[in-house]
């Protein structure tokens, strides 16, 4: 993985994978390593996040690494008329790794071209967002004790959900089965479904969760958002179907945790918040983890 | 009866292009950069043909291609047939195939692709050669064959 770009999640293999959780794991038992001591790493967000920078600043801070970038393009030279590659070329004079987060599909596999530098997406556009994939599959390793062989529910706006695509890709490599529940102007693109296929790997479509949830080991929310729907008395009437409650999760597998990219707007109720089967805010802790064992690998600590 | 072997054998040596979609024409001269070509060419266009309704022609005097300069225009005239010509006669028949890659000649169609904002040549691996898919390496998404536009 030496100096290696993470820009989609396929760029990983199954092993490299495995190597990330495994040094999460030891990134979790003692997070305060000065691994990254007096080394400076560039967070360039080009448009505001909050969540996925704070985790990535937190993770560069406990390897007591430095940070250089900004959060806002307009307040960068952005704002100018600079064009992403001399932007990347004149930050690959200035630090070791460059975490970058853009709203255009393809801005970090083509930053990865421009530099010499390994470039780590933190999310371009609709398209990748490889750390939060990999800290999902943490959370459902660490809470199932082994990926394999799990039944996954994938809930809400399959068609867009770039998380739900992501984790389908990496879950793919551990013989899971699949159950896509999402309304029907939402549902998961043929070409996962193909993929599937092509693996030998079941999966099962529907409108609502219903009984099957209880065999559920893991269900991935995700938001179903207004303005994804062409009709919207269609939307009205099928979201509540999507926002999970107690009483939707009674009598499924003790094991079974419910995982959310966040952030949640109202599809989890905050009912469920307390719910011991509830493992989206947790999910984000382990996020830090995972983000330090990527950058400890990339970079060969 | 004037046949396709005459109007071939009017160059003694080079390449005859056949069986170009006529509307395609110009854009063939641009992917293979004709205009910059300093060597005697023909062009023939609205040729009737059974297969195409309308068909185009270039004949290239001196001029031979690689097969992977040729195969650029598979996308646009996948029936494409080449006539290799030495001394007035066709030694070597060819038909144009399409890549596994292809670079800077058709646009993404997904307009959120870096590709449509900043000046990059776009590349995309060739998924299905049969009903052309082209999917982008940058945004990953896929262009198929109603979909392609050529730059």
């Amino acid at each position: 993985m030496k100096n290696k770009s993470l820009v989609s999640i396929t760029d990983f293999s199954k092993d490299e994978y495995l190597k990330i959780l495994e040094t999460a794991k030891e990134f979790e038992k003692k997070t305060y390593q000065d691994l990254l001591k007096g080394r400076v790493i560039s967070t360039l967000f080009f448009e505001p996040s909050t969540r996925t920078r704070l985790s990535f600043e937190s993770a560069i801070n406990r390897l007591g690494g430095k940070i250089i970038g900004f959060n806002d393009s307009y307040s960068s030279s952005v704002a100018k008329g600079e064009t992403l590659y001399d932007t990347i070329r004149v930050v690959s004079n200035y630090c070791e790794l460059i975490v970058i987060r853009h709203p255009m599909e393809g801005s970090a596999r083509y930053a990865s071209e421009i530099t010499n530098l390994p470039v780590l997406n933190a999310g371009d556009g609709a398209n990748q967002h490889p750390s939060q994939t990999l800290l999902d599959l943490y959370s459902i390793q660490k809470t199932q004790g082994d990926l394999n062989n799990l039944n996954v529910f994938m809930v809400g706006d399959l068609k867009y959900g770039r998380t739900v695509h992501s984790l389908l890709m990496a879950l793919s490599e551990f013989h899971a089965s699949f159950y896509f529940i999402s309304p029907d102007e939402l549902r998961m693109p043929e070409e996962y479904k193909s993929h599937l296929r092509n693996k030998k790997l079941t999966f099962h479509e529907s409108r609502e969760l219903d009984k099957s949830i209880r065999d559920a080991d893991i269900i991935y929310m995700t938001r179903v958002q207004k303005e994804r729907f062409s009709d919207p008395i269609e939307y009205e009437r099928t979201k509540n179907a999507y926002v999970l409650k107690n009483e939707m999760i009674e009598g499924t597998k003790p094991n079974m945790k419910i995982l959310h990219p966040l952030p949640r707007i109202n599809e989890i109720d905050v009912g469920v918040d307390q719910n011991p089967k509830a493992y989206y805010f947790q999910q984000t802790e382990n996020g830090v983890y995972v983000r330090q064992a990527i950058i400890s690998l990339i970079l060969d600590l | 009866m004037k046949d396709k072997i005459l109007e071939v054998s009017a160059i003694k040596d080079g390449t005859v292009i056949d069986h170009i979609p006529a509307n395609s024409l110009f854009k063939v001269i641009s992917i293979l950069r004709l205009e910059k070509n300093e060597g005697m060419i023909t062009f023939g266009t609205n040729l009737e043909s059974q297969k195409l309704g309308k068909k185009a022609i270039i004949k290239l005097s001196g001029i031979f291609f690689k097969d992977k300069d040729i195969n650029r225009i598979a996308l646009i005239a996948p029936e494409a047939k080449l006539n290799i010509i030495k001394d007035y006669k066709v030694i070597e028949k060819r038909v144009v195939e399409l890549p596994d890659e292809i670079t800077g000649i058709a646009k993404c169609v997904n307009p959120m692709c870096i590709t449509n904002h900043e000046k990059i040549a776009t590349k995309f691996q060739v998924t299905d050669k049969k009903d052309i898919t082209l999917r982008c390496i940058y945004c990953e998404k896929i262009t198929d064959s109603e979909h392609i536009e050529i730059i």
